[in-house]
């Protein structure tokens, strides 16, 4: 059996790649104008826009919290942001625009997808055509791909100020940072976008329901809406939630192999620019730099992994079995691109059904995750994931050499390892926690799909999804149960704050030190040892940890493959 | 801490309106106008209507049968447009190796000499308008038989509707099978 892997898969993946870095600059020098509280263009338009919502709030953006404030203000803003979208499912029955009549949710469906779409995971339990009225599409869930965002780049604002200020009390304003950043940046991208996704072919209407007389006398329902305002800031948020069951991989969410290129950098485009970013904000650009090329690094190889196995016809129990659950117009090596895109982002949104990949292939998704989404990452989150490896990886070298280690002018003492290392060990105590109990009791069993070695990969790409607030899903599991909502919505909401709250823990501390200037001793963190130690450290943390679980899912199943077993 | 949270009640209250107008209400509506105005084909779906009738739309499969029109691939949604979904089946699915095995064998019965990957798995959203140029290929005898004409015109048709990769890597070869069927209707000869 041969491998149709071709020049061209490999040509996009790193021409792809490329442009990802070349949107680092650009996209980071508008980001640090927001970052900064400068003005940018547009705020002769929407300026007055921002005001109003300060003077209403009665709020004064000039005055800067602490980074306890600063967590409480945003926290606040969750549970509030949380308690409306509820609101809004719960009431979907008696609300405007349900042409269709479509049911209020239950309480444990509705609470799972409020969690969801405020902590950026947009996991979904629901097939969202068949389930969701325009209304809640757009009031209910929309606002939230942009305001998670959002908030996910404000947390990353306020660690960046840790590191760059000396001696400071305070961290930033949360809401001029998450207005600023939704104002400025996402909402005027969102239009472009949303326009051009219409003109390849996206659905912009308000309009619900069309009835197609096929040549061969059939009827065929189509379900159309506003899709392209959320698909949009779905992929630029790194949200990833689909107006469709099948997401991206849905033609009206993503009609051509163009749209799924944009969508792919699209993905990135923040994220890319936040490495950039932070290496201005610490006034040394490398130290971004090196960032995004230890991020891109990993990225490469996880693509490249997911594609070798995806091309590979040996990998399957049926000859020509890898086009199941993959579309046409996007083919292989696009397909496996753009899972491992986007789950080292936070997004979540796909364009081909992950649970029908090779074993290995399907690994790499649960890997990137497990990962912590730190490889370019979600909004926000991605790079102060990231941060939280690198205060480690100093720790580490500093061990090695026997010093106090420093990072971007700042000494890193017992508090700041001692917070990385709490927020760090979210991901597996949620992930192997939840997964472990899922895979015990009855209610967890019942949900899997496929049998054998592949049906705890199920379990285990959910909650690895959930804690690391993806989305995506090897989507056979049937998620839309009590026990599976709420333990995913448990693991959500950990996954998000029980991170949030110990990074701004560790940006206030930052900002409180004196500024620690470089010396002919000091590790440096801009060259090629910096970038291979970030690896090591990410790779091994990563796969001591996870390497037992993915043996039990994938791996086990790769062996069953390769044995002609099938379940 | 219970004060600053507390304080913190009325922005949140506040911002979650005013964003849920701007960003719920404006935006899509903002968008759905411009829109509707620019691009009002792709707008409300790319539709397809033929004596003033929607026959369905450019971007979504339909479930032909009929041996004259030509064949998408297989759909785990049953080409429902208002359900999309994919199998998920997995990589050693007994499920799966057998109902492509079966899907296999019916297609050898209709005649195909060489049986497509792509036309015995089934797509991610179950509504793949497309196939590619081999699989439409392999149909025209068949298409050719049921219509009466030539195998060679049916081909020519199939070659002319071959859309190739944007700048040469973007995308595949690949057919929409739906433009494909409309272009034979337009040839002449009678469908079923």
């Amino acid at each position: 059996m041969t491998n149709g892997m071709t020049m061209s898969g490999w040509g996009l993946i790193l021409i792809f790649t490329a442009l990802v870095a070349l949107l680092a600059k650009p996209v980071g020098q508008w980001l640090f104008a927001l970052y900064e509280g400068h003005d940018t263009p547009l705020h002769r338009l929407l300026g007055p826009v921002e005001r109003g919502f300060y003077r209403a709030s009665g709020l004064d953006p000039a005055r800067e919290q602490g980074w306890l404030a600063y967590g409480l203000h945003m926290l606040a803003f969750q549970v509030v942001l949380t308690l409306f979208t509820y609101a809004i499912l719960r009431l979907q029955g008696v609300l405007p625009m349900n042409p269709r009549g479509l049911a209020g949710i239950g309480a444990d469906g509705a609470i799972n997808t409020a969690i969801a779409f405020v902590t950026n995971t947009n996991w979904q339990w629901y097939a969202g055509e068949s389930v969701l009225s325009n209304f809640s599409q757009m009031v209910g869930l929309t606002i939230h791909n942009f305001l998670s965002a959002a908030t996910g780049i404000a947390i990353a604002f306020a660690l960046f100020r840790g590191f760059a200020r000396h001696e400071a009390k305070t961290v930033g304003n949360f809401w001029a940072d998450c207005t600023r950043v939704t104002l400025y940046l996402l909402l005027p991208l969102c239009v472009v976008y949303a326009l051009f996704l219409v003109a390849c072919g996206v659905p912009q209407t308000f309009a619900s329901l069309v009835e197609a007389h096929t040549l061969e006398g059939a009827k065929q329902a189509i379900v159309l809406g506003p899709v392209a305002s959320q698909e949009a800031i779905k992929m630029l948020g790194t949200n990833g939630g689909g107006f469709y069951n099948a997401n991206s991989a849905h033609p009206f969410e993503n009609p051509s192999a163009l749209t799924n290129f944009v969508q792919m950098l699209s993905i990135f485009a923040i994220g890319s620019g936040l490495t950039w970013c932070f290496g201005r904000a610490v006034g040394n650009t490398r130290q971004g730099w090196a960032i995004l090329c230890a991020m891109l690094i990993l990225f490469v190889a996880g693509a490249g992994i997911a594609y070798w196995q995806e091309a590979d016809g040996a990998t399957l129990a049926m000859a020509g079995g890898h086009m199941e659950g993959k579309e046409v117009r996007f083919g292989i090596a696009v397909s496996a691109l753009f899972s491992a895109v986007t789950t080292a982002a936070s997004c979540g949104a796909v364009n081909a059904m992950h649970d029908s990949f090779t074993a290995i292939g399907g690994l790499i998704p649960i890997f990137n995750m497990q990962l912590g989404e730190i490889v370019i990452g979600g909004v926000g989150s991605g790079i102060y994931g990231f941060l939280l490896f690198a205060l480690l990886a100093v720790f580490v070298a500093g061990l090695m050499v026997g010093r106090t280690p420093e990072y971007v002018g700042k000494k890193i003492e017992a508090r700041e390892v001692k917070l990385a290392v709490l927020a760090i060990a979210v991901l597996p105590l949620s992930i192997l926690g939840f997964t472990a109990l899922a895979a015990v009791l009855p209610a967890g069993l019942a949900g899997p799909l496929n049998k054998g070695p592949h049906g705890f990969s199920e379990i285990l790409y959910a909650f690895s999804s959930a804690t690391a607030n993806n989305g995506s899903a090897f989507a056979g599991l049937s998620a839309g149960t009590p026990f599976y909502n709420g333990l995913l919505g448990v693991a959500m909401w950990v996954g998000r704050f029980f991170v949030i709250i110990p990074v701004l823990a560790i940006a206030g501390s930052l900002a409180a030190k004196r500024h620690t200037p470089a010396t002919a001793g000091s590790f440096p963190t801009t060259g090629v040892l910096w970038v291979g130690l970030l690896i090591g450290v990410i790779l091994i943390l990563g796969g001591l940890t996870f390497l037992p679980s993915l043996a039990l899912g994938p791996i086990a199943d790769q062996v069953s493959v390769l044995a002609h077993t099938a379940f | 801490m219970l004060k600053t949270f507390v304080s913190a009640l009325r922005p949140s209250l506040v911002m979650t309106a005013g964003f849920a107008l701007l960003l719920g209400g404006a935006y899509p509506l903002a968008i759905t106008a411009a829109a509707q105005a620019l691009f009002p084909h792709q707008a409300n779906g790319s539709l397809i209507e033929r004596n003033g009738r929607v026959i369905g739309s450019d971007l979504l499969a339909q479930g032909f049968t009929a041996p004259g029109y030509f064949h998408p691939r297989p759909s785990a949604a049953n080409y429902d447009a208002s359900a999309s979904a994919g199998s998920n089946l997995g990589p050693a699915s007994a499920a799966l190796a057998q109902r492509i095995a079966k899907d296999a064998t019916a297609l050898r019965a209709q005649g195909y000499p060489d049986v497509p990957p792509a036309m015995v798995t089934t797509s991610a959203s179950g509504l793949d308008p497309h196939i590619s140029p081999e699989a439409a290929l392999l149909q025209a005898p068949r298409v050719a038989q049921a219509r009466h004409m030539p195998v060679e015109r049916v081909e020519a048709l199939v070659r002319a509707a071959i859309e190739t990769p944007l700048a040469g890597v973007l995308g595949e070869n690949r057919i929409n099978v739906l433009r494909l069927n409309l272009a034979l209707d337009g040839a002449g000869h009678a469908g079923a």
